[in-house]
């Protein structure tokens, strides 16, 4: 039988003390490596790149092999919101409420061109770019970008999510940063 | 139904406030002085042989260089005998306002909304006249051809990529 020990790649585990049934590390690693593969993803699809992310999401690409498994429209009960695609100036208050209604810590990534900036529709009724109305934490361009693209920018967020400070959010620059989008706790 | 039949009734009931008449296009079009719109697209309603009983569209536009800039244009359908027309008038920038039709068509609520959302023209006699499909706190008229396509508000643009 092929079930040998295989070449699984396992998530390294982080810096420590390890001895025979010991494993002792700093929590704010431990907290970061369980929150980093477990990301539950809110998908706030709009348009074209919410359908890359359907096909991100389906079996070929599998974004649920690094936790995302379960996706959430909940926003209490979702760590990241994913902002795919073209946001109207319209729904600028309507994104800023699902990001007040999200629990803490919570990340945001925008994914395409036009969350991220406008894209290439620069004009009266689309918002130029989410970050006028939200913080955001990565940005995946493209228009679309393909799935090991949104993949990749999902892996750049559990590198934030694993390496963020226990105390981040009740820091000062956090409050100052949500306090600059009106956003107030 | 032919279009002589409909522009004759058309003359003969309101003579010289129908201002131009276009039988060359894909249908029936002509154009009425904006006093009379209400009263001529009643008649087409509820003229027992006429029978427009339906609006297909109801929309603006703006033609920046005419004496006339702002219009609205009314396509009607006549479903039992599946004719169309149209029917154009045109006003001012400084006096856009026309009567309302949601008296006769209850779909022209919505699409008078939209006619002022993005003209500025204002219907007099409608029930809700705001914003429809663009943000209230909006004070210009996107469709009117006064201004720039890309976003007025937007500070960050670098000049070397967009031509200029």
């Amino acid at each position: 039988m092929q079930m040998e020990t295989g070449t699984y790649n396992k998530v390294d585990p982080p810096d420590g003390y390890t001895a025979p049934g010991i494993f002792a590390t700093t929590l704010d690693k431990v907290v970061g490596l369980a929150r980093k593969n477990s990301i539950w993803p809110l998908p706030f699809a709009t348009s074209c790149c919410g359908i890359e992310f359907m096909a991100t999401m389906g079996a070929h690409y599998d974004l649920g092999r690094f936790g995302a498994e379960r996706l959430s429209f909940s926003p209490r009960q979702a760590d990241l919101l994913m902002v795919m695609g073209t946001i109207a100036k319209k729904m600028g208050p309507v994104i800023q409420q699902v990001y007040i209604q999200m629990a803490e810590p919570r990340w945001v990534i925008a994914v395409g061109a036009c969350a991220s900036s406008g894209g290439i529709f620069d004009s009266y009724s689309v918002l130029q770019g989410i970050d006028k109305v939200i913080p955001v934490d990565v940005y995946v361009p493209g228009c679309p970008p393909r799935p090991e693209q949104i993949i990749d920018g999902f892996r750049k967020v559990q590198d934030l999510v694993g390496n963020e400070a226990l105390r981040r959010r009740y820091s000062d620059e956090y409050m100052e940063l949500l306090a600059g989008y009106g956003i107030l706790k | 139904m032919e279009n002589s039949f409909i522009i004759d009734k058309l003359y003969k009931a309101f003579g010289q406030d129908i201002l131009k008449m276009d039988t060359t296009s894909d249908i029936l079009s002509f154009t009425v002085a904006s006093p009379m719109i209400h009263d001529v697209i009643r008649f087409l309603k509820e003229d027992l042989q006429l029978q427009f009983g339906f609006l297909t569209d109801l929309c603006g536009i703006h033609y920046p260089d005419r004496g006339l800039p702002l219009g609205v244009i009314y396509h009607l359908h006549n479903m039992t005998e599946a004719k169309r027309v149209r029917i154009k008038t045109f006003i001012t920038v400084n006096h856009p306002k026309v009567a309302t039709v949601t008296d006769l068509f209850a779909t022209a609520n919505w699409m008078e909304r939209e006619t002022y959302d993005f003209y500025g023209i204002e219907f007099e006699g409608h029930p809700n006249l705001k914003r429809i499909l663009n943000v209230e706190y909006m004070d210009f008229f996107p469709m009117r051809k006064e201004y720039p396509l890309e976003d007025p508000t937007r500070d960050d643009k670098d000049d070397r990529f967009f031509g200029r």
